[in-house]
């Protein structure tokens, strides 16, 4: 019976390390960016036909979510319901949009049809911006403090949970 | 049938004939040698598997560019990696840098191995000792000796 043990354990071990691999996303990479000073930019606002531009540095003194969108991203018109939540219920933080590698057009008009839980989008036309802030799938969300520093990534959608267990309860943390 | 095969030949040598030599497919092929040796060196964060070298995702042929604009700078192929590496993390890299975090990747094997060895030996040990001798007995001694010593002449 004892000569079973060893290879029992290991067996186990194996099985516990593999369960923990397949509960997590592979797709999900830890951004280095977290805890680093947000990229600075400056690029024409969606809206502004007259070129109006957007600086994350126009921000400081505030916390505010960066979400990252493009009318032809399936999964960004799921969460867009969550973020039109989340401006409807009376903005409990500003949320900057960044138009990544879209038609202004099919842009605006996915706003129109969608709604727009932005404080104003900035259109990254050739995804220059995107490869700052170490975007590889779109939607991905920031969390941005006052001082301008990066607090939190999200990867993928941001979902119902996500917004009331992980970013909201910071955001709070981060407006005090 | 015949005419027909020699046809085609001849339409063939043709062909090659009037092709004209492989136009290069960058204006400057040292960038692009470059551009593939670093490359090849990171993963493509869409498509996991696939080295930036190789991917054909738009946001790899986008690095790529961008990789192309580093190098014509006259960065060197350290820069150009920090540049992804502090967009990208570690992750972009096939072969990660030797830290704490990373130990276990690049030393864990060996670990395994040697492991392995030591319960090798024990386990060869231990079956040693359990494995009692059994000399030979008298009458089998002298059957051996006959056999040695028939060599030769009973074949």
């Amino acid at each position: 019976m004892k000569r079973f043990l060893i290879p029992l354990v290991l067996f186990g071990v194996l099985v516990v390390f593999l369960a923990i691999g397949l509960t997590r996303d592979p797709h999900e990479v830890p951004s280095p960016l977290v805890g680093k000073p947000a990229p600075q930019f400056q690029l024409p606002q969606l809206a502004s036909a007259e070129g109006k531009t957007f600086s994350p540095k126009d921000m400081l003194g505030k916390v505010w979510l960066f979400n990252v969108w493009a009318s032809w991203c399936g999964s960004c018109r799921e969460e867009h319901a969550v973020l039109v939540g989340l401006a409807q219920a009376g903005a409990a933080v500003p949320i900057v949009g960044m138009d990544y590698k879209d038609q202004r057009g099919d842009a605006l008009r996915w706003l129109q049809q969608f709604g727009n839980p932005y404080l104003l989008s900035v259109s990254d036309a050739d995804g220059r911006v995107g490869i700052d802030y170490g975007v590889y799938g779109v939607p991905e969300t920031y969390v941005i403090d006052k001082a301008g520093v990066i607090r939190y990534k999200q990867i993928g959608p941001v979902t119902q949970e996500a917004l009331e267990k992980k970013i909201l309860p910071l955001v709070k943390e981060l407006q005090k | 049938m015949k005419v027909l095969m020699a046809l085609l030949l001849l339409a063939l040598t043709l062909g090659s004939a009037l092709g004209k030599e492989a136009a290069p497919l960058a204006e400057d092929e040292a960038v692009e040698a470059r551009l593939i040796g670093i490359s090849e060196e990171m993963r493509c964060l869409v498509c996991q598997n696939e080295s930036l070298a190789g991917s054909h995702a738009e946001l790899a042929e986008d690095l790529r560019r961008e990789i192309r604009g580093l190098i014509k700078q006259g960065k060197s192929d350290q820069e150009v990696m920090e540049f992804m590496v502090s967009r990208y993390g570690d992750f972009v890299r096939y072969r990660p840098p030797v830290k704490p975090v990373t130990w276990l990747l690049w030393f864990g094997p060996f670990l395994l191995l040697a492991v392995g060895i030591v319960a090798l030996v024990a386990y060869l040990r231990r079956r040693g000792k359990h494995v009692a001798e059994t000399p030979l007995s008298e009458a089998e001694q002298q059957r051996a000796l006959a056999l040695l010593n028939d060599k030769g002449e009973n074949p």
